[in-house]
């Protein structure tokens, strides 16, 4: 299993190299540039900017550049935050993004599965209907609906809660919540539909015939095989809440790195996009991987060879 | 003299329940599926007795309700299914008790294996914490005593090595080895019934051999009754003392294994049996099959079931649906067809077969 790991960290190499290729050409296919600002620039500025972040340089020279830079580790300077290199931006935004993705994340895989099950144990019944209808509203309303709304009822109507800010846990609340709801309803509804077709399987019919207790037939005989498919979303899902929501984060001021995906990409701040886009990647691998090996251990069948 | 009747009346008292004939008595059970094309009937007022000890076959064609009458006794129907009529084992009414209650007999007192052995069982446990989990709800015994009597049981099935296999997973055994660790699984409490649906149909022809060799052995050790369940008439041959043939739901004919196959009463019986490949028949013509296809259950014909697939059909057959009544009356229901004939098949010339 080890050695499985280690080969497939080394076969990401490429997959990661390809990233950065195809992101390091989109963006300088997009016009203007990180020093175009609503003032021109006078030209020997702008030269001389121009060659210290060696933008001065044939493209291909540059890429090369980058390239050398990132295998040292180096993400380059910030363009447009003066004074911080990429890495160091990731750094001081990723815990705050990983704290908040993190918490939704276990919210949304405890309170999703849980509902899940107990839709597919009581399906097609009132509170199944009830609780799919609601699931399904939540993968419907986006962030930016969902976020406002919960601000301005417990925020501001009912001043429960604070409307923004990060650091205590009364803040951390309504974001988490806000983040978490769609993956409820989503895990939610994938666990009801895997629930439901262990549930009909031959070896469950087994588990009854052998005169086990529902219980025991649900937790030990159907849970394992009806999360497997919900274990295989949250790999890519995890990845992508913890890089930041970029709507969330703008909503409540939290200073994850949500934001710079966004702000990155319109501020031509090349390195920046380039940095957290890699990151984005190195990060979904990864957690593809833990996936792929968490499948493992669930699923007896699966060999790593 | 008052004093010897009266002991007399408690030794045939305290003797009636173990000596008692039946152990699994079937009145009138009907079990209907609710689809969203209506109510479907798959088994129609069916009614037999088992007797301990004995292996009854039940035979049929997919679709005959066979597997849905022994679902509905386990209590094992899909969500839209529904018994009704009366199921008593060891003289105690068990159709429509609640799963907890339905527990303690389920795995213990009557138990069941089923046709895909790939899939019956749970692939994501060891053979051992299934077989354990059994002995452990059912007799209460510790973890080791349950392993070992495990590891016996998969002995007695032939299971080489038992006690390494015993920690394996269930796709680390072939589809025959699976089967005999579902039979070794069934056969754990000493049940007094075991319900085989069709148990060798998913296996190749050499391994359904071996296993059906197996399972005469363990009936002669344990004394088991068995129903056996399959649409292979040679499968019942070699195992069943009494067979029961069913069609379109209902039990169409029943008896002893030697009468249904020398003398059949009903011409579905004699269909079956006439399709049947034979070893010892040197002629090279084509193997007879049964015409046409089992009629739907949702629109079945007034009259006989079998009308149009028979060879026999006479005017009563399409107006009235002929009940299950004995053939031999001194032998009651045991021998027993549902067909207006007044013979068997064999008796009538050609021209009476239309």
């Amino acid at each position: 299993m080890l050695s499985y790991a280690v080969r497939r960290l080394f076969g990401a190499i490429p997959t990661l190299l390809v990233i950065l290729t195809i992101t390091f050409f989109l963006v300088r296919l997009a016009p203007g540039g990180p020093f175009d600002g609503e003032r021109t620039l006078p030209a020997e500025i702008e030269r001389n900017l121009a060659a210290v972040y060696h933008l001065n340089e044939p493209l291909p020279m540059q890429y090369l550049r980058y390239l050398g830079q990132v295998v040292q580790g180096d993400f380059g300077p910030s363009f447009k935050y003066k004074d911080f290199s990429v890495t160091q931006l990731i750094w001081s935004g990723f815990p705050v993004s990983l704290q908040l993705g993190g918490t939704a994340m276990l919210l949304a895989v405890v309170i999703g599965t849980a509902l899940g099950a107990f839709s597919a144990l009581r399906q097609n019944s009132g509170l199944d209907h009830a609780v799919m209808g609601t699931a399904m509203v939540g993968i419907a309303v986006p962030n930016f609906v969902v976020a406002p709304l919960l601000t301005l009822v417990l925020g501001v109507h009912l001043g429960w809660l604070p409307t923004g800010g990060w650091g205590t846990w009364s803040q951390m609340l309504l974001p988490v919540v806000a983040l978490a709801l769609p993956q409820i309803a989503y895990i939610a509804r994938m666990t009801r539909a895997s629930m439901i077709e262990t549930l009909r399987s031959n070896f469950i019919r087994t588990a009854r015939a052998k005169g086990l207790p529902e219980r025991v037939t649900i937790l030990r005989h159907a849970l394992k095989g009806a999360l497997l498919p919900v274990v295989s979303y949250l790999g890519p899902a995890t990845a992508a809440v913890i890089t930041g929501s970029v709507v969330i984060e703008q909503i409540f001021g939290i200073p994850g790195i949500g934001r710079y995906f966004v702000q990155g990409a319109l501020n031509r701040d090349y390195t920046l996009v380039m940095g957290v886009v890699i990151f984005y990647g190195v990060l979904i691998i990864l957690f593809n991987l833990i996936v792929d090996l968490a499948y493992g251990l669930l699923d007896p069948r699966v060999r790593y060879d | 003299m008052a004093s010897v009747t009266l002991s007399i009346q408690k030794t045939a008292e305290a003797a009636s329940p173990a000596i008692s004939p039946t152990l699994l008595s079937v009145r009138g059970l009907t079990t209907s599926f609710a689809t969203p094309e209506g109510e479907v009937r798959a088994v129609n007022d069916v009614t037999f007795d088992l007797k301990p000890g004995e292996t009854v076959g039940v035979v049929g064609e997919s679709g005959s309700g066979k597997s849905q009458l022994f679902m509905s006794i386990m209590g094992l129907l899909a969500g839209n299914g529904r018994a009704t009529g009366s199921v008593r084992f060891r003289g105690k009414e068990i159709l429509g008790l609640p799963a907890p209650a339905l527990n303690r007999i389920r795995g213990e007192k009557i138990s069941m294996i089923f046709q895909d052995p790939m899939t019956s069982l749970n692939p994501y446990l060891k053979v051992s914490a299934q077989m354990v989990e059994v002995l452990r709800l059912h007799k209460g015994m510790d973890k080791a005593a349950a392993r070992a009597r495990a590891v016996e049981m998969l002995d007695l099935v032939r299971i080489p090595e038992a006690r390494r296999r015993l920690d394996m997973y269930p796709h680390e055994f072939s589809g025959g080895m699976r089967q005999r660790v579902m039979i070794a699984m069934a056969l754990l409490c000493r049940p007094d019934l075991l319900i085989a649906d069709e148990p060798t149909t998913a296996l190749d022809v050499t391994v359904q051999a071996a296993i059906l060799d197996l399972m005469a052995d363990l009936k002669r050790e344990f004394d088991t009754s068995i129903i056996l369940i399959t649409h292979d008439l040679g499968v019942i041959a070699g195992l069943a003392d009494r067979v029961m043939v069913m069609y379109a739901g209902r039990v169409i004919e029943t008896g002893d294994v030697r009468d249904i196959f020398a003398k059949p009463g009903h011409p579905y019986t004699r269909a079956l049996l006439r399709s049947m490949p034979r070893i010892d028949s040197d002629t090279l013509e084509e193997l007879p099959t049964i015409p046409g296809q089992p009629p739907n259950l949702q629109h079945l014909p007034v009259g006989c079931n079998f009308q149009d697939r028979c060879l026999f059909r006479f005017d009563r057959c399409v107006v009235e649906d002929p009940a299950l009544l004995p053939i031999d009356p001194a032998l009651g229901l045991a021998r027993a067809k549902a067909c207006h004939l007044e013979h068997s098949p064999e008796a009538y010339s050609p021209e009476v077969r239309r």
